[in-house]
């Protein structure tokens, strides 16, 4: 078999009508490359906040447990779980079930006035013990606090404040006359480190656990307490040790694994990208529409055509072959066009969209192209089915009969 | 995968056979009988002429011999074989390998050139193209040289495309030509052409059936079928 008469007569039935058959191709392109591209960004997406995320997803947080699991009990005289802190014997307890799996550090926190020269504005204190700030921060520049009038500041902080080693802040609220108010001088300024669950140095002051309780009382009484694991694998496990050895009788913490926060995100981002992809899928519905409108038309402007062709002996099948052929001609260069074009667009949209390439030629973010073919070739085939069956099923005599 | 045919039947056997056959065409406005129990026998080799005024059923009834549709009742037996029995695929293999046609208004496929309308019959019957030469010959035969060969149907005349409708009818070897009115959209010169060229393919032995109005061309065929009403006037 060297030649298909049957596919030469639909491919110049095709061109024949070039320009009705491009503007039927073109709706396949468009949505080939909406879908293919619109999936690529979300592919791009959560590729880049994964990986994000993943830079703070081994830490577990551990904090009161203030919820309302036991509503009625309000009255009743308040049990240890009931505090809004966690307190020194519930962090040893943290300690010894989470110790092996990673750092166990306890935090104070506090949102206070400050003031720095004559501006007055809020911010992030926290409260740590000396031995964690020398696990836990890196100090780009100067020293860790020491003295209760000394602290350290995140980059963030420094540079909104124009803060330097050596700056002065006044913490507390001058004009509350209840609150205490400490002078204290900046000693270091932090590194960088990024969104983090645990701790938020970046934009904070941060002061030795003495100065802290100074300040604001309480303590060993933690606002939480956090554990930085050695194997993000070992999320669970600890999680689990840490709930057993609190949680026992009563909920008293809450332990937030940054894990499920990340994966919770991410299929946030997939959700959102399927959703988006559906309406990107409507172009093709509109595509499938103007498919089937041209073949229908072609069946129609041929039927004399089609009953000469019966009559010399086609058969149905063939017939039928021929009108699939051409709507299969017309999804497969309009998806090859849209292919083409969705490599650009898409990555261009990426750029636009997710602000980084670095993803895009991957092979989660390119399976795209050609899943999007393949939906823009079967929505051509389908929409083509039924003209074609229309064509093959004409009588033959009433088909010649037609003019 | 071929589908050539069943190969000639015995000389004996009439190429049609109609038995009380009637062609019912059921409309809205009511029922039209366009064949009323019609009895035909055609034999090999013959030359016959269906006459009679218009709407009185020749087309069907050509139709019918040629396989393009399916009497309501009766029997109809082509080369022996009994229509009304058969699928639409054998029916259709039918009408590549055993019959010819001619019609009225040449029905060549627009899409293609002239040769490749002889040509086409011949790949659907062999599944490949005509390397014999038996294409270009039939072309030549009918009087279409190389460079016409190359036309599409809209680029000749009305005579040039009969000669290449009679080339198609002729590609397969068919054991019957059945022919609408041939000449009706011919002048008389060109018309007349046809005619002879007709009658030499009878001399060399074809059954040619024609269906025609005008008595100066039914006057040329051995025998006269006149119908009238769907019925057999003589
Ligand atoms: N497909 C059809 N549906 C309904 N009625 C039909 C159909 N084909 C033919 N008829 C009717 O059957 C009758 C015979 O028609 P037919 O075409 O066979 O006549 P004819 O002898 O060929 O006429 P003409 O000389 O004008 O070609 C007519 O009354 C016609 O209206
Ligand atoms: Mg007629």
């Amino acid at each position: 078999m060297k030649k298909d008469i049957i596919l030469q007569i639909s491919v110049r039935s095709i061109r024949l009508n070039f320009l009705r058959s491009l503007l039927a191709a073109i709706g396949i392109v468009i949505g080939v490359v909406a879908i293919s591209s619109m999936g690529m960004m979300g592919a791009n997406m959560t590729m880049s906040v994964t990986e994000e995320l993943s830079a703070m997803a081994n830490v577990l947080v551990v904090k009161p447990d203030s919820g309302g699991g036991g509503g009625g009990m309000m009255g009743g005289g308040g049990s240890s779980s009931d505090d809004d802190y966690i307190d020194k014997d519930q962090f040893d307890d943290i300690e010894r079930a989470a110790g092996k799996y990673g750092n166990v550090y306890p935090l104070y926190q506090e949102s206070d006035t400050i003031k720095i020269g004559d501006e007055e504005r809020r911010a992030t204190i926290y409260g740590m013990r000396d031995e964690d700030m020398a696990t836990i921060l890196t100090v780009a520049n100067g020293t860790l606090p020491q003295t209760s009038n000394a602290v350290v500041v995140g980059p963030t902080f420094a540079e909104n404040n124009d803060l330097t080693i050596g700056s002065r802040i006044t913490i507390g609220d001058e004009d509350d006359e209840e609150a205490i108010i400490q002078k204290v001088r900046v000693v270091g300024i932090l590194e960088e480190k990024g969104m983090s669950m645990d701790l938020n140095s970046d934009n904070a002051i941060i002061m030795t656990e003495k100065a802290y309780t100074g300040l604001y009382g309480g303590e060993g009484e933690y606002d939480q307490v956090n554990v930085i694991l050695y194997d993000i694998d070992d999320a669970d496990t600890a999680t689990e040790a840490i709930e057993d050895q609190l949680n026992r009788k009563e909920d008293e913490v809450q332990v937030q694994d940054s894990s499920r926060m990340m994966e919770s995100i991410t299929s946030t981002v997939s959700t959102l990208t399927t959703f988006v992809m559906a309406i990107a899928g409507i172009s093709l519905l509109v595509a499938a529409t103007s498919i089937f409108n041209v073949m229908m038309m072609s069946v129609t402007e041929r039927i004399r055509e089609i009953g000469i062709l019966r009559s010399i002996g086609t058969r149905k099948s063939e017939v039928l072959r021929m009108f699939i052929y051409e709507a299969v001609i017309l999804g497969l260069v309009g998806a090859i066009i849209g292919a083409i074009m969705s490599v650009i667009l898409g990555w261009l949209v990426v750029l636009a969209m997710v602000g980084t390439t670095k993803y895009f030629f991957t092979f989660a973010s390119l399976i795209y192209v050609p899943v999007s073919m393949a939906i823009g070739i079967v929505i051509c085939i389908v929409s083509g089915v039924y003209p074609a069956w229309r064509a093959a099923n004409l009588d033959p005599i009433e088909a010649l009969r037609s003019d | 995968m071929n589908r050539s045919s069943d190969g000639r039947t015995m000389t004996t056997v009439p190429v049609i056979e109609m038995a009380d056959v009637s062609k019912i065409y059921p409309l809205p406005s009511g029922d039209v009988l366009a064949l009323d129990h019609l009895s035909i026998r055609i034999e090999r080799g013959e030359f016959v002429a269906i006459m009679g005024p218009s709407g009185s059923g020749k087309s069907t009834l050509l139709n019918q011999i040629g396989g393009l549709d399916v009497p309501t009742s009766g029997i109809l037996r082509i080369t022996g074989r009994n229509i009304r029995k058969m699928s639409d695929d054998s029916l259709t293999d039918l009408r590549l390998n055993t019959i010819g046609y001619i019609f009225q208004k040449f029905n060549l496929i627009p899409l293609l050139s002239a040769y490749e309308n002889v040509e086409y019959p011949y790949i659907l019957k062999h599944r490949c193209n005509d390397t014999t030469g038996r294409v270009s010959k039939l072309l030549a035969d009918v009087g279409i040289n190389k460079r016409m060969a190359k036309h599409k149907p809209a680029e000749l005349s009305g005579g040039q495309q009969q000669r290449v409708a009679i080339a198609r009818a002729l590609i397969n070897d068919p054991d019957i030509l059945l022919c609408d009115e041939p000449t009706g959209n011919l002048d008389t010169k060109t018309g007349a052409q046809i005619m002879a060229m007709l009658t030499a393919l009878h001399d060399q032995g074809r059954t040619v059936i024609i269906v025609t109005h005008d008595p100066s061309i039914g006057a040329q065929a051995e025998r006269t079928i006149r119908i009238k009403d769907g019925k057999v006037e003589s």
